[in-house]
Parts: C-alpha cells; sequence; structure tokens
C-alpha cells in the first residue's frame, strides 16, 4: 500500500498527448502549405494576400479537423478560439514590429559617451560617436520629475475627494476631470504658453514644460486612482470608522496602503500618458542642445524635443539620433515602471 | 482531524483565559457545562439551560438604552418606535426575518447610520445618559465605546496580524506604553493567541474565515470598548469557529454589554441573556417583543414570536 502512494508520481492527465496532437500539427502544415499553394496559383499576391488566404485557411482548417473529430459546437468553439487568437495577433504584430524597429535602429552605435555628452559641441550630422543626449536626458527628468510631483498629490486628492468624501461638487469634479483627459496635448501646451510665458512674462524653462505636462498628467492620475479606490471594499471603510477613528485617519492609515499598489499603477500610468508627450514641450521648454541644470530659467531639452529635432534635420546621421533617442528613453521607462511595480507590490496579501 | 481539535481546544483555552482573565472559578464551571450540555433539542431547553447558568443578569445596571428609535431611508420608514436597554454584563440577541431593520437598529446604536447619504432618524440613544445623537457629541468617542465586528470578516489587508489589533489605537491616535500585554490579551479573549501567537507578522488576509472573524473581534477589544455590536457575526462561518465565537461572547458578556445580530436562532439561545424579536409586516419593522431568552423562546406572550421561534414562518 504504502508501496504505491510511493510510486505515485505527480500527473496532468488533462494534458494532450502526442497522438491527440498529431490531427493538429498536420492540420497546421496543410493551412501553411494549402496558403502558398493558393498564393502560388491565384492572382493574390503579396505580404496581405498572403496574410488573408493564411487567417481564412487556419479558419477553415481548424473548424474542419474539430467537425470531423467532435461535433458542431466543438467546431463553433475552435472557430471562435482561431478567431480570438487573429485579434490578438492584430494587437501584438503592430505592437511588438514596433518595438523590433525601435530596438533595430536605436540601438545601433550606442555608446556610453552617449550620456556624458550633450550636443552644444556637435552637429546632428556628424558621425554617431561624437555628441550625446545628456541634455535630453537631464531636460525629460527635470520636467517628468516635477510634473509627477505636482499632479500625484493633486490627483490622488482629487480622487479621494470624489470617492471618500463625496462631497457636493463630486459630479462636477468627475465631470471636468474625464472632460479634461480629453483635452488635446498642444492645448495644454498653449494654455502654460499663453498664462505662464505671455501673461505672467517667464521665459522658457523645464518648469514651464512641467505645468504643462502636468495639466495632462492630473486627469490620468486622478481617473485611475478613483477606480482603484472604487474597488476598495465599504467594510474597510466602515471597519476603520467603527474603531472610532476620524475620516482622515480611516484613509490615511486604512484606505490609502490598501489602495497602495493601484495607486503606483495610477501614477505610472501618469507618467507613461506624458513621458513621450511633444508639443506641450516644443511651446513651453524651447528645446536646447546643450545641458542646462537650471529647471527654473533656461532653454531645456527632452527627449521627445531631441527626437522631434533630429528628425527634421533627416540626414541620415540626425535620423539615427532620433532612433537612438527613442531608444533611450524607452528603456529608461522600462526601467523606472519595473522599479515602481517592484517596490509598489503588495506583499502577504494573498487574496 | 479539525474536528478532533475542535473538540479538544476549546478546554485548553478555558483554562487559559481564566488564568488570563482572572476570572472566578464559577465562570469556569459554567463554561464547562455548557460544552457538554444536556441533551438539548428544543430552542427553549437551550434557552433554559443557559439563564439557568447565567443567574440573574444585573438589572438596573444601564449601559445603553434606546428610546423611541424611528429610522427612515429617503421616505421609507424602516424602523419604527423601538425603545430597548442593553444591561452592561449582558448579552442582547436581535432575531427576526431579513429587512425586518435589525442591522439598521444596530448601527444605529454606534452612529453609523449617517453614512447612508438618504438616512434619517428620530429618537434617542443613550449611553450612560448622555444621548449620543446629541448636537456636539463627539461621534469618533462614541465609536470608540461602541465597538462593531461586522458581518464579513474585514482585517485590514495592508496590516500584519498585530497591526490589526493594535489598528484601533493608531487610528483613534491612543498612545499607550504596554502594546505588546495588551496585544496578547486581546487576542487571548478573542480566542486567537493559540492559533497566531507564533506568526503575528504575518498579513490577516493569511488567516482562514473563522480566525479572521476572531482578529476583528480582537481589534475591536483593544480600544476597550463598552459595548460590543455584532451583526451576524458568523453568518460567513463554518460550526467549528461559530463555535468559538460564541465562547469568545460568552467570556467577554462578564466585562462589556454585548448586542448579537442574528439570524440562527439556536445561537440566540445559546449565548444570549436577552432577546429582541423584530418583524416587519410590509411596512417598518416593529420591536415585537423584547424580554429574558428563556421567556422568548419558552413562553412568549405574543403569537407572531411564537410563531417565528417555532420555525412556523421567517
Amino acid at each position: 500500500m504504502s508501496q504505491t502512494v510511493l510510486m505515485m508520481k505527480p500527473q496532468r492527465p488533462w494534458k494532450l498527448t502526442p497522438k491527440q496532437i498529431l490531427p493538429d500539427a498536420i492540420g497546421a502544415l496543410f493551412t501553411v502549405a494549402a496558403t502558398l499553394l493558393l498564393v502560388a496559383i491565384t492572382p493574390l499576391k503579396g505580404k496581405l494576400g498572403f496574410a488573408l488566404v493564411l487567417i481564412a485557411m487556419a479558419i477553415t482548417t481548424v473548424t474542419a479537423i474539430s467537425w470531423i473529430r467532435r461535433d458542431r459546437k466543438a467546431a463553433m468553439n475552435s472557430t471562435t478560439t482561431v478567431l480570438v487568437y487573429i485579434a490578438a495577433s492584430f494587437v501584438i504584430i503592430p505592437l511588438a514590429s514596433v518595438l523590433y524597429e525601435i530596438v533595430r535602429l536605436g540601438a545601433n552605435a550606442l555608446s556610453f559617451g552617449m550620456f556624458t555628452a550633450d550636443m552644444s559641441q556637435t552637429a546632428s550630422d556628424s558621425p554617431l560617436n561624437e555628441g550625446g543626449l545628456l541634455h535630453a536626458l537631464i531636460g525629460t527628468a527635470y520636467v517628468v520629475t516635477f510634473a509627477t510631483i505636482l499632479s500625484t498629490p493633486i490627483g490622488v486628492l482629487t480622487a479621494l475627494y470624489i470617492v471618500e468624501v463625496k462631497g457636493r461638487f463630486a459630479g462636477v469634479v468627475r465631470f471636468f476631470v474625464q472632460a479634461m483627459s480629453g483635452v488635446p496635448s498642444i492645448v495644454a501646451g498653449l494654455f502654460i504658453f499663453a498664462v505662464w510665458m505671455v501673461q505672467l512674462g517667464n521665459a522658457y524653462s523645464a518648469v514651464a514644460g512641467a505645468f504643462a505636462l502636468t495639466v495632462l498628467m492630473i486627469p490620468t492620475v486622478a481617473r485611475t486612482s478613483e477606480e482603484v479606490l472604487k474597488l476598495i471594499p465599504g467594510d474597510l471603510r466602515e471597519a476603520g470608522l467603527a474603531l472610532g477613528a476620524t475620516q482622515w485617519r480611516t484613509v490615511a492609515m486604512v484606505i490609502i496602503p490598501a489602495a497602495k499598489s493601484g495607486l503606483i499603477t495610477a501614477v505610472i500610468l501618469g507618467i507613461a500618458r506624458v513621458v513621450g508627450e511633444t508639443a506641450p514641450l516644443l511651446l513651453t521648454i524651447g528645446g536646447a542642445d546643450a545641458v542646462n541644470l537650471n529647471p527654473l530659467e533656461g532653454n531645456m531639452s527632452a527627449f521627445p524635443y531631441h527626437v522631434w529635432k533630429n528628425l527634421l534635420i533627416g540626414s541620415e546621421n540626425a535620423i539615427s539620433r532620433a532612433w537612438q533617442g527613442v531608444f533611450v528613453l524607452m528603456v529608461i521607462v522600462l526601467i523606472f515602471f519595473a522599479l515602481a511595480r517592484y517596490f509598489g507590490a503588495v506583499k502577504g496579501n494573498k487574496k | 482531524m479539525s474536528n478532533q481539535e475542535d473538540s479538544q481546544n476549546p478546554n485548553n483555552r478555558k483554562a487559559d483565559m481564566s488564568q488570563v482573565t482572572g476570572k472566578q472559578e464559577s465562570g469556569t464551571t459554567s463554561r464547562t457545562q455548557a460544552a457538554n450540555p444536556v441533551a438539548t433539542h428544543s430552542l427553549s431547553d437551550v434557552a433554559n439551560a443557559r439563564s439557568a447558568k447565567q443567574g440573574q443578569p444585573i438589572v438596573g445596571a444601564t449601559g445603553l438604552e434606546a428610546r423611541n428609535i424611528h429610522a427612515w431611508f429617503g421616505s421609507k420608514h424602516v424602523l419604527e418606535d423601538i425603545s430597548m436597554d442593553f444591561f452592561s454584563g449582558t448579552v442582547t440577541a436581535l432575531i427576526g426575518p431579513s429587512g425586518c431593520g435589525k442591522s439598521t437598529f444596530i448601527r444605529i446604536l454606534n452612529r453609523m447610520h449617517e453614512f447612508i447619504p438618504t438616512a434619517a432618524l428620530a429618537g434617542q440613544v443613550i449611553l450612560d445618559g448622555k444621548d449620543v445623537y446629541e448636537p456636539g457629541v463627539d461621534v469618533t468617542k462614541i465609536r470608540l465605546r461602541v465597538g462593531m465586528v461586522f458581518q464579513k470578516p474585514n482585517p485590514f489587508p495592508s496590516m500584519t496580524i498585530k497591526e490589526n489589533v493594535l489598528s484601533g489605537l493608531r487610528l483613534a491616535q491612543i498612545k499607550i506604553s504596554n502594546a505588546d500585554e495588551l496585544l496578547e490579551s486581546c487576542l487571548k479573549r478573542a480566542g486567537l493567541w493559540n492559533e497566531v501567537k507564533d506568526r503575528l507578522d504575518e498579513y490577516g488576509g493569511a488567516l482562514s474565515g473563522g480566525q479572521q472573524q476572531r482578529l476583528c473581534i480582537a481589534r475591536s477589544l483593544a480600544v476597550n470598548p463598552q459595548v460590543l455590536l455584532m451583526d451576524e457575526p458568523c453568518s460567513a462561518l463554518d460550526p467549528g469557529s461559530t463555535l468559538r465565537i460564541e465562547e469568545t461572547i460568552r467570556e467577554l458578556s462578564s466585562s462589556m454589554s454585548i448586542v448579537i445580530v442574528t439570524h440562527n436562532m439556536q445561537q440566540a439561545a445559546r449565548v444570549s441573556d436577552f432577546t429582541g424579536f423584530f418583524l416587519s409586516d410590509g411596512g417598518p419593522g416593529r420591536l415585537i417583543e423584547c424580554s429574558t431568552t428563556s421567556e422568548i423562546f419558552t413562553n412568549p406572550k405574543e403569537k407572531q414570536t411564537e410563531d417565528y421561534v417555532s420555525g412556523r414562518f421567517g
């Protein structure tokens, strides 16, 4: 008895056996072969023709196999499954190809020198081992950091007003937040340009850019935070209040810690919304080729500006610089998001 | 396996608790008897067995009193003219079919009623001679003195077991010096200490449902309330956890007054000294009858009460 128990190995009886996989494998081979044949003998040509025929053949083959092996219901199930896979691939393929292009065009000629030099002494056309994008790095760091510092408290407090305080104007505030999230980004830039620079007489600077990005970032942070706070069960609020806490103590000690990882996601989404914004920055930071360490005054660069400028110049080296800028920005954002996810993960909450 | 534990543990734990709480011998005896009840088949037997052990409650020492309570949600009148006394040192059960206003009533007692936007109220809730709804009363102080345990276990997910128990103090900004002692005594009084003493730094969500509910009880005890309101505390729990929580209720009833809403009439008969029967005939809920538990289950005065406790409706 105990012998048999010891002999038992964990198994997965629901896994497909080779015999079951075989028809599917043959079906897949047939699909590809038939597609190649059809493309060869019919006037459908090129990548588009191939893709269309492949999709049609895949649906037909999978449905036919299921129908033969099982019944109509299984055939319907298989058809839907294939359609879902195709839909998913329509989303993934463009994303993957964008990433692929960025890596292909941006990752070459990367060097450490890029992070220590700016473009003040280098023409965009000069070889890629000269110059760098330190100025863009510093500019984006300033602009995004200030925008985050400004918009995180405003956004989260707005969400708290809508969800927790449920003040008299909660509906109005929610409406304006939603309306604001549809504002074109250049309008935010124009707004800061008109108010902060024209009326108040300030010059181009990183803070002006940060203000413009804040206008764009608040609605994203507020809306996402609102959704996150709504997910916190009402009994937690009641539990806090029933223990004799004020509303503020309940929010600060119970609601916000419980929603922490969601709120961090809200801020990440906000940063993702603004980090690549070009139009509002063109109007507010002025653009520069040299490092400017003072965020309060003086023209500032940023990654989107650096990319935009080099693309406009249009020579081969300049375009390569633009791709490098995109690549480096992407990697930095990736690292930052990974860190935020890691530190924001809810520990121990298994539910 | 868990069954065995369940049947053996209570006795061990009782011994522990009587040492800690310094309760007298008589209390321990009565609980031992409760663990080995006589053959009780009807609710009246259960109720009688309990009240016989408990002796007469301390009548006259009024802790909490509801006077002519009416409640509305919007224009809907949900409670009509409820007057009840909750004596200190006793357990009062509120029974009645769903929708008769029991939960609304106990939420009125610690001013949780006002969180529902359309809610309205008339009447008085007297705590130690003062109306808790008087203008200018600090509502957070009321809720410190009248604690609440909810239907669904709701430990704070971002806090460890230890932090959960002590959260009431931090939430109400009360400073104490002997936090560890308080932690231990609260968990012991809630009957959870032995199960969690080695894992105080784990998160509350890692406990089972019954343990979570006892954690919530321990959390309410930490701020030392005079009255503990329990809104169907066992409705989401298995019989073993229910048994432990009922023991906890008995244990606590010597030091505070407890109001428990329950749909389980066996439970009402087992744990309570007084029982109030609520009923709504489509209109507002009314308190049909309120008396000692044995009276309600043995010799109810009202026909409706008799029908309900004998299972003819509801």
